[in-house]
């Protein structure tokens, strides 16, 4: 048994830009055993290394149905994350996961799927989305909210435009500090909950600042969804991804491996209250 | 063996000398540095042989004892944590080799460690790093490579220093498990019993006679009178609830105005868990190393991620570790994180008391 530090090295094999500052990278892991082996579920993440500089946790956002081909979306936000954006095709890096739990796909069969976002949360999601399309008859409507700051901060925004079309689905998206361009709404995504049409039975999943996800999930009780059919991604710091580092704390919850995605019943005493 | 046993102070030296020839590293309080920490025993000498210490919030003296006295020292800032859970060590070496990458896990400098003189407190603590650092899916291996051979000689403490508090913590002043063997001292002899295999075979190797019912009665009325007369306590009863409901309560405001928020606590803490693992690269950049280094939740970037701090205050701080410590600890592990060894009001530079805090927030709580 290795040391749950134990690094994988992995090659990329393609690079993409999103948006300044924000790139796309797939990798395959050198080893053929452990390509063949590994397995993910939609909401998981994995440990990234760069050689010489450190470790950061990132969200994976390719399908859990081809899991020998990773894909990470990374945002340059420190030290670590400003090496990674120099990855070339073909270069080699590290590996550890998958971590964490992932979304409830199992629990959101049959109903409908409301995937709210907010700013860059919504890398985790993006698989989610993925997954669903792939087994669309296995799920009701989707309903898609994503709220940024500035229309400038709108990731994916051909994948927007492209689930929109798609039938049984609506997208929604808005800007706090709208230009010429924008054509969606203005104000904060909970503002976006008027035109929701999802039934109570529906089941929701949140990705974004916790203040955004708190006021959501006040909204969506109203709506008449259940504490337990409303999730959260959470964010914070991930150093071992394993519980033993301490770091990811969050009251009694190990957000790395206990989460990073809870019920909003899980949480509802604790959103809200600074430094916990 | 349920059976207690008869050894005379002068087969203490026999004991260490029968380890370090079953190739054990023996290991027992050392006076260091005006206080007492594990380091190697070659001979009873090496000891604290006459010493007693003194301990009240902040404050810590080595003194003299009764001359005869091997245990008088109840404990010093060290406790076996850095033996197991090593405060720097390498887990990981990367070399880089064309256009790719080998990595290889540094295997643990592993000596079959023997301590001598560990008290209840200290085997309560290393059973709650072992629900760790032990995980069925997650075994640290550095760790698992040191506790594995470990040999565990308890002392039974006869006297409690003023900030100890295992009675609240159900933890001590008597080793109850984790151990191989457990002396209890007396003037001119141990009581011995053994807790293993390993223990029994010892007492076989030494010989130790069978004790006499009365050296055994007197030894536990010791232990007795040690747990009777503990002055400080703690009420555990509505944790973690307590602490839960009271992440308002005033009193974080007023322990923080006191905090130094130095870390101390978290590093004489025997249960503390917190690390990082950084990089250390060698020049030519062709060769990495992770290193794990402790780590405290009182430092500021122990929350810290990109354009957050979740706590970036003392106050939020202080209420993470009491928390975690006393509360969230037992929801996580089964266990509390508090085995009462008093170490973190002894070496706390402004002598905060973490049973004070509790009693003071209790007496302002907000729901009744």
């Amino acid at each position: 048994m290795a040391t749950p530090y134990e690094i994988y090295p992995a090659r990329i094999t393609s690079r993409r830009t999103e948006t300044a500052g924000i790139y796309t990278f797939a990798m395959k892991f050198v080893d053929p055993e452990l390509r063949r082996s590994y397995r993910f579920e939609a909401g998981q993440f994995n440990m990234l290394y760069a050689f010489g500089v450190g470790e950061v946790p990132m969200s994976i956002v390719s399908d859990p149905s081809e899991p020998a081909l990773l894909e990470h979306t990374i945002r340059i936000a420190g030290r670590v994350t400003r090496v990674m954006a120099e990855w070339k095709v073909g270069q080699v890096v590290g590996v550890r996961g998958p971590y964490g739990n992932g979304w409830p796909i199992e629990k959101a069969r049959g109903r409908d799927v409301v995937i709210i976002t907010g700013g860059l949360g919504c890398a985790p999601v993006v698989g989610l989305v993925n997954y669903i399309f792939r087994r669309r008859g296995e799920f009701g409507d989707l309903h898609i909210l994503h709220g940024v700051k500035t229309p400038n901060d709108l990731l994916y925004r051909e994948r927007f435009d492209q689930w929109r079309r798609a039938p049984r689905t609506r997208v929604y998206l808005t800007t706090d500090r709208p230009d010429k361009s924008w054509h969606y709404r203005i104000g904060v995504v909970t503002e976006l909950f008027d035109e929701l049409a999802a039934p109570p039975s529906a089941i929701v999943m949140m990705c974004g600042p916790e203040v955004m996800m708190r006021l959501a999930a006040h909204s969506l009780r109203q709506k008449g969804i259940d504490d337990d059919s409303i999730y959260l991604s959470l964010e914070r710091r991930m150093e071992c991804a394993v519980g033993i580092c301490g770091h990811c704390q969050y009251r009694e919850h190990f957000v790395c491996k206990d989460g990073p995605v809870f019920s909003y019943r899980t949480l509802k005493t604790l959103l809200g209250q600074p430094g916990i | 063996m349920n059976e207690s046993f008869h050894m005379p102070k002068g087969k203490l030296e026999e004991l260490i000398a029968l380890l370090w020839r079953e190739e054990f590293k023996v290991l027992g309080p050392v006076a260091r540095d005006g206080s007492v920490a594990f380091d190697e025993v070659r001979r009873v000498s090496d000891l604290p042989v006459g010493f007693r210490e003194s301990q009240e919030p902040g404050r810590y003296r080595l003194g003299a004892g009764a001359a005869d006295e091997v245990f008088g020292v109840v404990n010093g800032a060290g406790s076996l944590k850095p033996f197991f859970f090593a405060p720097e060590e390498t887990l990981l070496e990367l070399q880089l080799k064309q256009r790719t990458f080998t990595v290889s896990e540094v295997p643990p400098a592993a000596p079959r460690l023997a301590f001598i003189g560990a008290r209840a407190c200290d085997l309560a603590a290393l059973a709650v790093q072992d629900r760790i650092f032990l995980h069925d899916r997650f075994r640290d291996t550095h760790y698992a490579a040191r506790r594995k051979d470990a040999l565990l000689i308890a002392i039974n403490c006869t006297r409690s220093a003023p900030t100890c508090f295992c009675v609240s913590m159900g933890t001590g002043p008597e080793a109850t498990s984790g151990f191989d063997l457990a002396l209890t001292e007396m003037e001119d002899h141990f009581v011995v019993r053994s807790g293993s295999d390993a223990g029994d075979t010892i007492v076989q190797k030494i010989a130790l006679t069978p004790a006499a019912e009365e050296q055994v009665v007197a030894a536990s009325a010791r232990i007795e009178q040690c747990a009777s007369g503990m002055q400080r306590h703690m009420d555990i009863s509505d944790l973690p609830r307590l602490l839960y409901e009271e992440a308002e309560n005033p009193r974080w405001d007023d322990v923080a105005s006191r905090c130094l928020s130095c870390t101390n606590c978290t590093m004489v803490c025997p249960t503390c868990f917190c690390h990082t693992v950084v990089d250390v690269q060698e020049l030519d950049g062709n060769m990495s190393q992770r290193v794990r280094k402790w780590d405290s939740c009182f430092s500021l970037e122990h929350a810290h991620i990109h354009g957050i701090n979740f706590r970036p205050r003392i106050r939020q701080r202080y209420r993470q570790w009491l928390t975690h410590k006393l509360a969230s600890w037992i929801d996580q592990f089964g266990t509390s994180g508090c085995v009462g060894c008093g170490r973190c009001i002894t070496w706390c530079p402004v002598g905060i008391d973490l049973t004070e805090e509790v009693a003071a927030i209790r007496a302002n709580r907000s729901k009744h």
